[in-house]
């Protein structure tokens, strides 16, 4: 990496089904402004703006960026607007990131947001398209047929999928900006909800929220002079693969291995088990979680699962997971993925509060969109890389 | 910076197509790899702008990018924005030495609705669009303020129209085209007031794709490489009463920063989707009056919104590369009355 990249400000907004109290614009500033306060930075200090959401339809509004440029402290700057599907708040990070290690720019403010009550996303994601047969499963329904492949590849137990919604929505109420904070929570109250997309029930489903998520991002010296230790950069990677084709793996998508094998070659580790502290990874269903241990190489294949039986990835195990209660817990989709990459940071800046895992290092923030094919993920470390 | 050369350029005969985008897009993106001489498995980073709001259904690009091809997998990234800022991501990628070049494509289908409509979507949505002012109506309130403060009258935007036609003629990718005097164009109706018809844009479908490589290669890959020497964006206010809609105050900053009064331009590309706006830029970007000015007919000839922009980047590096100049200006901008702004400064080799 040409130039190193710290994270010096993390700002959230508290995530809820219908942010009312707030417009848009207010919506995107209270996150900005949070992680402005937290990097002890000014608007005047930021040279350009990175925003990345989902689809515009999501909202109603065309090309969005450009009505919150103002809000986001953007006039006279440069603002890029990211979308890759449900990556975005992953891409978006990185863009922002290659902004600062291309050496073009000094501090850059990224930021991701869902409105989601301005529209309706179940809506958003089915619209009768022009050229073709309109599904209307939301994404719920595509992703269904994979977990229930997985399931009989793995021979993974059925009720491994309750057992993840348990511990991420336990995370949650430790969480003071997750949406869902279910204090009754319980195995059973997962298990008796219904079932919605045959495995997926209810409550192993993510909610649809509002809510925006920002980050400060600062080139070296400047990041090393930032009130809280910065969380640096160790590396990034994306990778695309297309949507179906005859012999694709959807289930443990070639895209999410390659993305994950660059990311450790650039970071320096061998042995992501051990040498990664925890992660926050994009888990919109709960079986993901399982799936994707195994496509980021942190179990072998078919045996995602049984980290969740042994309990490594609860916040007291040995590879905690989701410890803001993921994207299971809050989702403003278009925002979803830079949660990850901001739990991840503050996971390395000792900033998680009640859901920290002691002694975090490095820890790794993911995202994937799109039918499993889009995929962004982002190492950062306590130390310099 | 490490220097970059769009190696290779192909864009769509625009037109009102019964093809759909990935239709459209296909054959661009096909002509641009092959003429770049490069393999796909040799470009090291893929990067698209389009908007979903164009297609009518949300993820566009994921359509597209099936279309185009991603297996193996490959390092993409796309903007909810004019394929000018794809350039832009791609040449920031280029600088962080990940890789040495990218394939950047862009699309928009502006028939499948009525386009000066849905940019109403556009803007304010709690207080403005609702009243849905259309595209053409926001831009007549830029051209009677524009025209008022500059001391400019409709024979001056008309002239443009004509000299834009006129060039047009020769362009087989425009869609409006023809040789019309100012005379003759200003005999024409309103369409809103002060706005003729040949005031604003020719809407029309569109693709474009750019090859860009870093370095020395560049040169083993074409006769003449067009380096990208200044690349510039800076966005203004949306709020159409919080900002002096007669100037580009974006435009300007971006300008300042690409370079572009370092040294002499010979053409410049803008993307003024209506006349007065190139006016308003042609001051913005301060370009001499012997600036040879959207020699392809421009955005007002064929208005392929989302790729329109990287479009004016590509005709400019196309005329370079054929020795029609050295040193060319190339714009693009996005959002209602040039809200946000790019500029790109080429140089040929």
């Amino acid at each position: 990496m040409a130039n190193l990249c710290g994270v010096v400000g993390i700002g959230q907004t508290k995530y809820d089904a219908k942010r009312i109290d707030v417009s848009m614009p207010g919506l995107v500033r209270e996150a900005a402004l949070r992680a402005l306060e937290d990097a002890d930075l000014t608007f005047a200090d930021i040279d350009a703006v990175v925003i990345g959401k989902a689809p515009d339809m999501f909202e109603g509004v065309m090309l969005p960026e450009n009505y919150l440029a103002d809000a986001v402290g953007a006039t006279g700057k440069p603002l890029l607007r990211v979308h890759t599907a449900g990556s975005v708040g992953g891409s978006t990070a990185n863009v922002a990131i290659s902004l600062i290690t291309s050496g073009i720019h000094d501090r850059v403010l990224t930021l991701s947001w869902e409105k989601q009550s301005e529209s309706n996303a179940m809506w958003g994601l089915t619209v009768s398209p022009p050229f073709s047969v309109a599904v209307v499963a939301g994404a719920g329904g595509f992703f269904a047929p994979l977990i229930r492949s997985y399931i009989q590849r793995s021979g993974a137990p059925e009720d491994t999928g309750i057992r993840i919604a348990l511990k991420d929505r336990l995370n949650a109420l430790k969480n003071p900006y997750a949406h869902l904070r279910i204090e009754d929570i319980d195995f059973d109250k997962i298990a008796s909800s219904p079932m919605l997309w045959d495995p997926i029930r209810y409550l192993e489903s993510c909610p649809s929220s509002d809510g925006a998520c920002a980050m400060v991002l600062a080139r070296e010296d400047l990041a090393a002079k930032a009130p809280t230790p910065a969380a640096w950069v160790h590396g990034t990677s994306m990778r695309s693969e297309p949507t179906q084709f005859p012999g694709r793996d959807s289930v443990n998508p070639v895209a999410g291995q390659l993305a994950a094998r660059d990311l450790y070659r650039q970071a320096g580790i061998e042995n992501p088990r051990q040498e990664i502290d925890c992660a926050e990874i994009y888990v919109p269903f709960s079986w993901f979680e399982a799936m994707w241990m195994e496509n980021l190489g942190f179990a072998p294949e078919n045996e995602g699962w049984k980290m969740v039986y042994e309990g490594a990835t609860a916040l007291d195990g040995d590879f905690p997971v989701n410890m803001s209660g993921g994207v299971l817990s809050s989702n403003a989709i278009g925002a979803s993925g830079m949660i990850r990459y901001a739990e991840a940071a503050m996971q390395v800046r000792s900033q998680a509060g009640e859901h920290q895992v002691e002694g975090a290092r490095k820890a790794l923030g993911h995202a994937y969109g799109g039918g499993s094919q889009y995929f962004s993920m982002c190492l950062f470390g306590k130390e310099k890389p | 910076m490490r220097d970059v050369a769009i190696v290779s350029f192909a864009q769509s005969n625009a037109a009102r197509e019964d093809r759909n985008e990935v239709e459209i897009l296909l054959p661009v993106v096909k002509a641009a790899v092959a003429s770049s001489q490069l393999e796909r498995s040799e470009i090291g980073f893929t990067c698209s702008g389009s908007s979903d709001f164009l297609q009518g259904q949300p993820f566009a690009f994921v359509m597209a990018l099936d279309g185009v091809g991603a297996w193996p997998p490959i390092k993409e990234s796309h903007v909810e924005m004019d394929g000018a800022w794809a350039l832009y991501e791609a040449w920031v990628k280029i600088q962080t030495g990940e890789v040495d070049s990218a394939l950047v494509y862009a699309f928009g289908k502006t028939s499948s609705g009525d386009l000066a409509e849905v940019q109403a979507l556009q803007l304010d949505p709690y207080c403005v669009t609702q009243l849905w002012p259309d595209a053409d109506s926001v831009a007549g309130i830029q051209a009677r303020l524009y025209m008022e403060r500059a001391g400019r009258s409709e024979r001056d935007l008309a002239e443009v129209a004509a000299r834009s036609l006129r060039d047009a003629q020769s362009n087989p990718h425009a869609v409006a085209k023809g040789d019309r005097d100012a005379e003759k164009l200003l005999a024409e109706p309103y369409r809103t007031s002060p706005l003729r018809d040949h005031d604003c844009p020719a809407n029309s479908d569109g693709a474009t794709a750019i090859v860009v490589m870093a370095g020395e290669r560049a040169k083993t890959l074409c006769e003449r490489p067009v380096w990208i020497r200044g690349f510039d964006h800076r966005i203004d206010p949306p709020a159409l009463g919080a900002r002096d809609l007669t100037r580009a105050p974006s435009a300007e900053i971006a300008a300042a920063r690409a370079g572009v009064g370092d040294d002499k331009v010979d053409l410049a590309e803008l993307s003024a989707p209506y006349t007065h706006q190139e006016l308003i830029l042609r001051e913005a970007l301060g370009l001499a009056d012997d600036v040879r000015i959207n020699p392809s007919g421009g955005t007002l000839c064929a208005h392929t919104m989302m790729s329109c922009g990287l479009n004016r980047i590509g005709d400019a590096a196309q005329r370079i590369a054929a020795g029609e100049g050295d040193r060319a200006v190339a714009h693009a901008s996005q959002g209602h009355c040039l809200q946000q702004n790019m500029v790109c400064v080429l140089e040929g080799e």
